[in-house]
């Protein structure tokens, strides 16, 4: 209970320390209200075309302009950002089990479980990893779940060896050692003992990998991979907005990568203030 | 001083001192106005349109630097600007052409050569004939629709007259001399290239010229760049007036309007449609759109399965359409509209033509509810991912428009690779999609889009005996050149397809040019690739 | 030094091995059939089934995999359906333009980053601090192909300042004679200073795009690094002698803290190699990555197989690099490993 306490102390502490983590902190309330609440408060419906109105600039009616169908793109833009943070969140829990786990069984059991999730990683590693998201989401079909499941694999190495080297220490420290003796089986150890305690550091990993799972379905919607139309997603609007730039629609493109790059930023500010709540020696 | 023209007076300095440039390839050393800068989204893939996949950029390299024997002439379109004339056939490599009973002669010009200086015989057409009918894919089938589809057809008569015999009647034999295919190949240079798995030296043609068209290739960098020289000892017609002509491939769509309207290129046709409304507007540019003849945007139906057998569904549908903001935002007005014809009875016979379809729900919705449907159903609506610009916003307004009709349309991105696959899958419920023929005649369109032998292009399925009865009927008609016979069944086949609706015409799509003003000349040509030979720059 | 190399390409084959497999499956996995899309528009079902039997994509996998393999054990790429041409020149012509590309980038990088992250150590906590931390994260966060669009649509669209995005060369230049297939090298060697600054230019905005998205790694390694070698007791001593504060930061301290920076560019470099596909698809560069793209969405298998096989070794002789260059800079690490 005590430790509790002073983590959260800690945590004030940071926090009070560190004003961008402090704005961090504030945007990503912000983003997760936006994505609940989004789609019940946005003015326009965001798949509501309007050819009457298209490609309007900013205005006190529509704050971020219209689209090349006359949608409010600040409708769009806030209700897109449930699925882009789903996105983020899926891909980055998928990857926290598959290469979370694996990793932990590496560094806990060594030998050829280790050898096997370390080589399944060295092969993730040496593909170009943009190429391979694009590779599994072009073979299996540009779904949403597809797109969390590239992400995922893409990373995989990652995960799996933070995991491991954590693991891997821990494996042969004294309060594992007393778990053993008391009789308690590998799988019971690796789940009650050895994952609580590397949980903090995984955390960290998955709010910086967060933003480079949007970052990396926004690229496949650049190269047409995305989701379906008409389904607002801020990575598809900006490759679409692009084509407006040179004509001086500028706020086509710009407001949804605005809202992708401060959700990226974010998750970056707050990964690293999240580093440093728990691991105060590694601050960078 | 700009830097084009900072270019401009050292090439001119340069020019006076040193005569011989170090490297004969160097652009800045040679007068701006005699290089044309083309740019475009795609790049050529194979000089010869013979090769297997070669894709349609590659069409123009061919055209450019190979001679067929005949080519069309020109007239005028509405807006006064050149536009070839698919009536008038004229002499390109052969000097004149004698029509016979059973056979066509061909007099080749005097003095013709190929680029290495050989010159060109009879022999080398018959072998540049031979190749196109065996070796199979899209110029065999090119060859087939003029009916030209053995070896025996081609004789030489003697090194300076080649015979085409015929193997029946049929008007668009002529016509297919003067398209692309056809081209004439230094047979000799092929031969020397050619290996026992390929006789027909497809993979050397493939990177190296073996024509003897009026520009060759001078740089050929796939993917990136094709710069080309004119051949000076062209016989085919009148000496060019560009003696270089580069062409770029820019893949970013705003990149190339950013380099037209700065001057920095000189020609384009591959911009969105906004660009070309706006580029028009402002003037800066000479802009000329012609509509692409024979061509199509529409909705496609499938008539073998699903909910879309039923004729007042596919009516139904065809009220439901929301045209005029396709036409508005989609395409911003460079497209002929399709629809709101008074009704579905043609008056005159030509080809494309205005349905008498309109947006009107009310309608729509009654046809649904004879149709027995009156709450809808759910369907997919199938796009080309290639052609995503125009494509995506057209479905998202399709499918907006057809949710009113209580249609529930999801809407499915087909990747430009797997989409010829699909449409020959015929399976997809809801498409839409371009057709065009290279011929311009009505039969030939129906044949390939609406006859029951149901070739790709039949995306619907569509299957009916009458239909194909007046299809076969026109034709027949046209080659035994019965005027009455053939008006009559090309209105029935017209008709028929507008109350029979298995495909909704949207609009005519425009071919669209953006060019600088000092640049004359430019011809439509029915490939609608750019022909560098008429054109010039002040 | 020859056994640790020996052990690390011994410890890389199994890995290079799972990458041929994987880019087999994967490109067969592709949706559309290239025989389809290659047979042209009129395409009967026996004209498909003719280029398939020429493509040999008729024949069962294994079969085809085994030809695959045997094909490359004898070196050979396949070909290129988009472009016809052979894969292995296609990738010998446009990977010096994608490595030109990241190598600038990376300068640029250095040159930004570096500086940035010994500023910002020497003052923690600063405003200084703050502003390099919001400043690198920021460009971390952007979309490489949002910051191309946008500095193209500045730079080039609304300031003419740059040159217009057409690849490596102002396009009424020639290319310089090939030597190494670097333009700037190349140039340089041909003494044509014209073709030199027309393709530098060429480079600012592609490489300024990667730049901004490496600027975090580099930035926050050396922070870090720098941190950890100021507060040791060499550099106290070398202060407490009274040096002056720039001398012991960049003779003393930076010198101790460039090892773990130089790590981190190795990672950043085989990273930037990847955040090329995006940039080389915006400024229209003839590098390895746009090619891939094309051929990815065409289904067209050979050049995929090939760049991603380019791309893993490539990231294997890189790793090697480094730890190479690690164990020639700190005499420890030979003698451990």
């Amino acid at each position: 209970m005590s430790t509790n306490a002073s983590a959260l102390r800690h945590a004030r502490y940071v926090l009070g320390e560190n004003p961008v983590t402090a704005f961090a902190f504030g945007l990503f309330v912000l983003i997760v209200l936006a994505a609940i609440l989004g789609p019940s408060v946005v003015p326009y419906d965001p798949l509501a075309s309007n050819t009457s109105r298209a490609l309007q600039a900013p205005s006190a009616q529509h704050w971020f302009g219209t689209d090349q169908l006359g949608r409010d793109i600040f409708s769009r833009v806030i209700v897109a950002t449930r699925l882009d943070l789903f996105i983020a969140i899926a891909s980055v829990a998928l990857v926290f089990m598959l290469g979370g786990l694996s990793g932990v069984a590496a560094g806990y059991f060594g030998g050829w479980v280790d050898k096997v999730v370390m080589r399944i990683a060295d092969t993730i590693m040496a593909f170009p990893l943009f190429v391979l998201a694009m590779g599994i989401v072009a073979a299996l079909g540009n779904s949403v779940q597809n797109i969390i499941l590239a992400t995922a694999i893409v990373n995989f190495p990652l995960y799996a060896r933070v995991a491991r080297s954590e693991a891997n220490i821990r494996r042969e420290a004294g309060y594992i050692e007393a778990a053993r003796l008391s009789g308690n089986g590998d799988a019971r150890i690796v789940l009650t003992q050895i994952l609580p305690n590397i949980i903090p550091i995984l955390v960290v990993q998955m709010s910086l990998t967060m933003g480079y799972a949007i970052l990396n379905a926004a690229g496949l919607s650049f190269i047409g991979l995305g989701v379906r139309p008409p389904t607002p997603e801020w990575g598809i609007m900006v490759a679409e907005g692009a084509a407006f730039m040179v004509s001086g629609e500028w706020w086509i493109a710009f407001f949804p990568g605005l809202a992708l790059m401060l959700a990226v930023f974010c998750f970056n500010l707050l990964g690293d203030g999240l580093r440093d709540i728990v691991d105060p020696r590694r601050r960078t | 001083m700009r830097r084009r023209d900072f270019l401009k007076s050292t090439a001119a300095v340069t020019a006076g001192l040193a005569a011989p440039a170090v490297f004969p390839s160097s652009a800045s050393a040679q007068a701006r106005n005699e290089t044309l800068l083309a740019i475009s989204e795609n790049a050529p893939n194979s000089q010869d349109i013979h090769g297997v996949g070669a894709n349609r950029p590659a069409y123009e390299v061919s055209w450019n630097t190979y001679d067929r024997l005949m080519t069309y002439g020109v007239k005028k379109d509405p807006n006064g600007n050149d536009h070839y004339d698919f009536r008038k056939i004229e002499p390109e490599l052969a000097e004149d052409m004698n029509v016979g009973a059973n056979s066509i002669t061909f007099k080749l010009k005097a003095g013709a050569k190929f680029h290495d200086g050989t010159p060109v015989t009879a022999k080398d057409v018959k072998w540049s004939f031979d190749r196109a009918v065996t070796v199979g894919g899209f110029p065999t089938f090119q060859m087939k629709a003029g009916s030209l589809e053995k070896p025996e057809q081609f004789v030489v008569v003697d090194d300076r007259t080649f015979r085409v015999d015929l193997l029946r009647k049929d008007h668009m034999t002529i016509p297919d001399i003067a398209v692309p295919v056809p081209a004439i190949y230094n047979s000799e240079l092929c031969k020397k290239n050619a290996t026992a798995q390929d006789p027909w030296a497809m993979e050397f043609t493939k990177n190296n010229g073996a024509g003897g068209g009026a520009y060759k290739v001078s740089r050929w960098q796939p993917g990136t760049e094709v710069v080309y020289e004119r051949f000076d000892d062209w016989k085919g017609g009148p000496l060019p007036k560009l003696k270089r002509v580069i062409w770029r491939t820019i893949p970013s769509a705003g990149n190339r309007r950013a380099l037209l309207e700065r001057g920095d290129a000189d020609i384009s046709f591959d911009l969105p449609n906004k660009d070309f409304q706006e580029l028009r507007a402002a003037q800066k540019l000479t802009v000329i759109g012609t509509p692409v003849e024979n061509a199509l945007q529409y909705i496609g139906m499938n008539t073998k399965e699903g909910p879309f057998t039923n004729v007042k569904v596919r009516q139904a549908v065809a009220y439901a359409l929301p045209y005029q903001k396709i036409m508005d935002a989609v395409i911003y007005g460079q497209a002929l509209p399709m629809f709101g014809d008074k009704d579905n009875v043609t008056t005159g016979f030509e080809w494309p033509q205005k349905h008498g379809y309109n947006t009107d729900i009310a309608k729509a919705k009654a046809l649904m509810a004879e149709a027995g449907v009156p709450n809808g159903f759910e369907t997919s609506l199938s796009f080309d991912l290639g052609l995503a610009g125009v494509n995506e916003p057209l479905c998202i307004l399709v499918q907006e428009s057809l949710a009113q009709i209580g249609i529930k349309v999801t809407i499915n991105k087909v990747p430009g690779a797997n989409w010829r696959n699909e449409l020959l899958k015929k399976n997809m419920p809801l498409i839409t999609n371009t057709f065009g023929g290279w011929l311009n005649y009505p039969e030939y369109f129906f044949f390939w889009a609406y006859h029951g032998q149901n070739a790709v292009f039949n995306t619907m399925s569509y299957q009916n005996a009458n239909m194909d009865k007046l299809i076969n009927d026109a034709r027949t008609a046209g080659a035994n050149a019965d005027k009455a016979g053939y008006e009559a069944a090309v209105k029935g086949f017209i008709d028929m397809s507008f109350e029979e609706v298995p495909r909704i015409p949207l609009y005519q799509p425009l071919l669209n040019v953006a060019m600088q003003k000092g640049i004359t000349g430019y011809r439509y040509w029915f490939h609608r690739q750019l022909d560098y030979r008429q054109l010039a720059k002040a | 030094m020859f056994s640790l190399i020996f052990n690390r390409l011994m410890l890389a084959i199994p890995s290079l091995i799972g990458v041929v497999i994987v880019t087999f499956l994967l490109t067969r996995a592709l949706p559309g059939d290239p025989a389809a899309y290659f047979a042209g528009p009129a395409a009967t079902e026996q004209a498909i089934a003719e280029i398939r039997a020429k493509l040999g994509t008729d024949k069962p996998l294994i079969v085809q995999f085994g030809r695959y393999v045997s094909d490359l054990a004898r070196g050979e790429l396949g070909n290129s359906l988009t472009t016809g041409q052979s894969v292995a020149k296609e990738i010998a012509t446009r990977l010096p333009a994608s490595a030109e590309l990241t190598l600038i980038g990376l300068m640029l990088v250095v040159i930004l980053a570096v500086p940035m992250g010994i500023l910002a150590a020497t003052r923690p906590g600063s405003w200084i601090d703050h502003v390099t931390r919001i400043v690198s994260t920021a460009g971390v966060s952007l979309p490489v192909f949002f910051t191309g669009l946008l500095l193209v649509y500045v730079f080039y669209y609304r300031l003419g300042l740059s040159p217009s995005p057409v690849g490596r060369l102002d396009v009424f230049l020639s290319a310089p004679p090939h030597i190494t297939g670097f333009y700037l090298i190349d140039a340089a060697l041909a003494r044509d200073a014209e073709v030199f600054v027309a393709a530098l230019k060429q480079l600012i905005l592609p490489a300024l795009t990667l730049a901004i998205f490496a600027l975090a790694p580099i930035a926050r390694m050396t922070r870090a690094s720098m941190l950890a070698v100021l507060s040791a007791d060499f550099v106290r001593t070398a202060r407490a002698s009274g040096l002056s504060s720039s001398k012991v930061i960049v003779t003393y301290a930076f010198r101790n803290a460039v090892l773990p920076v130089i790590t981190t560019l190795g990672m950043v470099l085989s990273f930037l190699l990847g955040a090329n596909v995006l940039v080389e698809k915006v400024f229209a560069w003839p590098g390895i990555g746009s090619f891939a793209v094309e051929a990815l969405i065409a289904s067209d298998y050979a050049p995929v197989q090939g760049f991603v096989l380019t791309m893993a070794a490539l990231y294997v002789a890189l790793n090697l690099a480094i730890d190479i260059a690690y164990g020639l800079i700190d005499p420890r690490v030979r003698i451990s490993s």
